[in-house]
């Protein structure tokens, strides 16, 4: 509980003594860089790959003459909206981003860098993390709207390459019974998901003692309990939401 | 002038400074020396307020820093420059962009103002030709001197400086502590520097104070140090076999 107080406390400690707009919008603008743009890669052939295994997957598993082929279009839809491009993309940002920003503020606070800036009188919670917070839930989102795109146009090029579905079916099957209202969902969750993963790892980084050793450890530790966090959070939002 | 009054800090029950009293004064190099765990850095971090002592008060210039509220505390932090012991730069800037730092943070200068002001604390420490290099390109005395680039920057009116010659050959540990007592006289800064270096304790020690076991045991300058009778200090400045053969034939 403690460590949950402690928690808790240092979120609070980012918006007390604030510094200039200009200086977050600039350490913000960094943050999407380093946060946003530098993950498109990494997003891009997750999602795509996991669109094309999943639709050959489900292909495989609809053997139902009964059952019109279209319907492995539609699963891959729902499949990617609801669960793979939010949840899966982001346990991935989980590991990169995650270790990224835990390793990032550990070194800087065995360096004394975190010190330097506290000794001038700056806020250095609020300096350094809530831009990452920020740059978090704002590039998630799109980074999830984004995989989810991939993902459905991953199971295409698979699906059509392969012949398990025609490009007619596989759009028939992605347009039947669309339900706008999951989009929300799907933007909702990387939005919540960012703002855990950031914080967490944040935290994990804030407050390394010791080396480089305690540096790894507090990488691991970030990825390891933002997973978890991501993992309970959106089995909540789908109680909450769904 | 910083005074500091029976300053106390334990941690988880082991006591690190046992009421430590002192008075740093201005226009001078005063040193805090003692051996590894005597509890040096400790003091320094109470002093600058990165630790909290369990009793005791810090003085500037009478104004106490821990009864002080949360503005004044903030006024009196935006008058220290620090000098970390690995130079403590910001790694994802240039040396001018950390120098410029706290002019970016803390002040409302025009742009121009600025960078002459960081061309000027620059030229200070002879790293003009090093401003656009990032500071793993750098040597780790140019790191120390950017540190203390950056520390002066805001013209303040009390230095820290931590071990700033730990790590450096024994050269560019001179020029460094040339460059502190020379930034202390030319500017009148209270200067506070925490070592366990003798040629440092010889070369700027004019104020000098002995730290042993979390205790003040030894206050004095460097011409009365090596005249000491306290036991503690004697086999500190000794320990150096040229120290030791120096000694004998005088």
């Amino acid at each position: 509980m403690a460590y949950v107080g402690k928690y808790f406390i240092f979120l609070g400690a980012m918006f007390s003594q604030r510094e200039k707009m200009l200086v977050y919008w600039k350490r913000f603008l960094e943050e999407c860089v380093n946060i946003g743009v530098k993950s498109v890669f990494i997003v891009t052939i997750v999602s795509t790959f996991i669109g094309a295994v999943s639709c050959i997957q489900t292909a495989y598993n609809l053997v139902s003459p009964l059952i019109p082929v279209s319907t492995v279009a539609l699963i891959v839809r729902d499949m990617q909206i609801l669960e793979l491009a939010p949840t899966i993309t982001c346990i991935v940002l989980a590991g990169k981003v995650g270790s990224h920003i835990a390793g990032e503020l550990g070194t800087m606070r065995i360096t004394e860098q975190i010190e330097a800036l506290e000794v001038m009188g700056i806020n250095s919670a609020s300096y350094l993390v809530l831009p990452k917070i920020l740059a978090a839930m704002v590039t998630f989102p799109m980074l999830v709207i984004l995989a989810a795109f991939l993902g459905i146009w991953g199971g295409y090029m698979a699906g059509t390459i392969t012949g398990v579905i025609s490009a007619r079916d596989y759009i028939y099957g992605i347009r039947d019974g669309f339900l706008p209202y999951n989009i929300f969902f799907m933007c909702v969750k990387p939005f919540v998901f960012g703002f855990l993963i950031a914080s967490i790892s944040s935290f994990k980084g804030y407050y390394t003692k010791g080396g480089a050793l305690e540096v790894g450890q507090s990488s691991t530790q970030a990825v390891t309990s933002s997973c978890i966090a991501v993992l309970v959070a959106d089995y909540l939002l789908a109680q909450l939401l769904l | 002038m910083i005074e500091i009054r029976n300053i106390k800090k334990s941690f988880n029950g082991k006591v690190v400074l046992s009421g430590i009293d002192g008075v740093f004064k201005k226009g001078e190099t005063n040193l805090i020396i003692g051996g590894s765990g005597t509890g040096k850095s400790v003091l320094l971090k109470c002093i600058i307020g990165l630790l909290t002592p369990d009793s005791g008060e810090v003085l500037y210039n009478d104004r106490n820093f821990y009864q002080s509220n949360k503005d004044d505390r903030q006024a009196i932090r935006r008058e220290m420059g620090v000098l970390f012991q690995g130079g403590a730069l910001f790694d994802s800037q240039t040396v001018a962009e950390n120098v410029r730092f706290p002019l970016d943070m803390l002040t409302d200068m025009p742009v121009s103002e600025k960078t002459d002001r960081v061309n000027f604390c620059l030229e200070r420490v002879g790293l003009e030709q090093a401003a656009n290099r990032m500071p793993s390109e750098i040597s780790g005395g140019m790191k120390k001197r950017v540190g203390i680039a950056r520390a002066i920057v805001m013209n303040p009116m009390y230095l820290f400086c931590d071990e700033p010659n730990s790590g450096l050959d024994p050269l560019t540990a001179v020029k460094i502590d040339e460059l502190i007592k020379e930034i202390t006289e030319e500017y009148q800064i209270t200067t506070v520097v925490i070592t366990h270096d003798m040629n440092s304790v010889m070369e700027i020690g004019q104020n000098i104070m002995f730290l042993y076991q979390g205790q003040k045991l030894w206050e004095g300058n460097e011409e009365t140090i090596t005249q000491t009778t306290v036991p503690e200090l004697q086999e500190f400045l000794f320990s150096n076999k040229l120290l030791r053969d120096i000694r004998k034939t005088s």
